[in-house]
């Protein structure tokens, strides 16, 4: 049961930063629901105003802009399965919406409602560390661009700051001869372990150029593995896939795994050194 | 009307003007009310049900502008100007739909509580692509369950519709 709550519906950005500015903790942002109103329903968090930024228009695109796909922040994840810009430059993103939770939740749950509201189970945050996106925050008179990697702080905590509005996401668009490859592992609704990697080649395509790896789901928040990436960057490809175990059990390590209903923490770091050499290959037959 | 529904004196209320079913209805609610609640308790249609209350079951499946939500977690104010799809709203002119006519043909259900749900997604799915694959229904249908497990049946019963619906256009 929920408890009672008012109403905010601004029609700008800027209004929409007003608001949480003069209620603070007291209000929060309010897009597709799909993990707020759960949170609200179980008592675990209570607000006395939510906004609803819906009504804000132009935050519901995806489309190309100077060599960047940007993804407004209020698209769902049903229209990122249908987006064509997308299909055409970013097909692993498509194939990760397609599989967030079920039908129901895609159609309403948004991209920036996901990345806001932090929950560790959750696939986004991970592939987007991965591909080297930024995410655009604004605020009434600002605006100020955050790399993926820094915007997760812990479980259900962001860097924004409590006036911010997270507007959009920009993703590289990737060059030649690369390839993007998200994989999770888990039952139920909800992703135990999820790995993203993204790699170019160089040489004539017989060494790995530049390579991301991030890992997401078993520890607290989504996490780029560096010392992972320095195993395998710079390599041939044969080299490169020798040393993959070597990189799956420092990414394992690095996911700071708990052991939890969906497994122990061994199982999980295990099933992240699995699936990273899975995504590895699976990017690399992208190239 | 229970404690839940009762009106605080300085209440906000949003008037939601919306299609239900083929017919224009206007009704009053309040931020926090779940169409879920709204449909049930205030409209008298029962057939959408609350089971586990998480968008994981698909019992509350409802379909707004044609597509299925959770009506347990969704805000009764969000189907303002929309039309809403009760499985009370499928039957036309005392006829059953094809998908209501292959469950009970093909035994698409046992206690019969997800049904209502299974068939209103099934027809978003169907009215989007009406031709799927076994794999293509199970993946748009996985996130609806029962408990009965009676999930041969149920897919028999929703490409058995499927095939008459292809056959009928």
């Amino acid at each position: 049961m929920l408890r009672r709550f008012r109403l905010e519906e601004p029609e700008s950005v800027r209004e929409v930063s007003e608001l949480l500015g003069r209620f603070g903790e007291s209000a929060k942002v309010y897009a597709g629901g799909t993990e707020l109103l759960l949170a609200m329903k179980e008592g675990l968090v209570q607000y006395e105003r939510l906004i609803n930024i819906k009504r804000v228009s132009g935050l519901d695109e995806v489309k190309l802009e100077n060599g960047a796909i940007k993804i407004g922040a209020l698209c769902t994840h049903h229209q990122l399965e249908l987006s064509p810009v997308l299909r055409q430059n970013l097909p692993a993103l498509v194939k990760l919406e397609e599989n967030v939770a079920n039908v129901r939740v895609r159609q309403v749950g948004t991209l920036g409602g996901n990345l806001c509201f932090a929950e560790p189970h959750a696939d986004p945050g991970t592939f987007l560390m991965a591909v080297g996106a930024t995410l655009i925050a604004e605020k009434s008179a600002s605006k100020r661009e955050i790399a993926a990697e820094r915007f997760f702080v812990d479980a259900y905590e962001t860097c924004l700051e409590a006036d911010e509005v997270l507007t959009g996401i920009k993703v590289p668009v990737p060059a030649p001869r690369s390839g993007v490859a998200y994989l999770k592992f888990g039952y139920l609704e909800r992703p135990s372990v999820g790995v993203a990697v993204a790699l170019t080649l160089n040489g004539g395509g017989k060494s790995v150029g530049d390579i991301k790896i991030a890992v997401g789901c078993a520890g607290p928040a989504p996490k780029r593995v560096e010392e992972a990436e320095a195993l395998l960057k710079g390599k041939s490809t044969d080299e490169a896939t020798q040393n993959l175990p070597k990189a799956g059990s420092v990414a394992g390590a690095a996911a700071q795994a708990i052991s939890d209903l969906h497994g122990s923490q061994e199982y999980k770091e295990h099933i992240v050194g699995v699936l990273l050499k899975r995504a590895f290959q699976s990017a690399l037959s992208q190239c | 009307m229970s404690k839940a529904m009762s009106r605080h004196q300085d209440a906000q209320t949003i008037p939601v003007s919306f299609t239900l079913n083929g017919r224009l209805q206007e009704i009053d609610v309040e931020p926090h009310e779940l169409l879920l609640d709204v449909v049930r308790e205030r409209l008298g249609l029962t057939g959408v049900k609350r089971s586990c209350d998480v968008e994981v079951c698909g019992a509350c499946t409802l379909l707004v502008d044609g597509r299925p939500v959770s009506a347990c977690t969704t805000l009764a104010f969000e189907v303002r100007g929309r039309s809403v799809l009760t499985i009370e709203g499928l039957a036309t002119n005392g006829k059953l739909h094809p998908l209501q006519d292959a469950f009970i043909e093909y035994g698409g259900f046992q206690c019969g509580f997800c049904t209502p749900g299974m068939i209103l997604a099934a027809k978003a799915l169907l009215d989007e692509n009406p031709n799927p694959t076994e794999e293509e229904l199970k993946h748009f249908m996985h996130g609806n369950i029962c408990r009965c497990t009676g999930y041969k049946k149920i897919i028999e019963s929703i490409m058995a519709a499927a095939k008459k619906m292809r056959g009928a256009s």
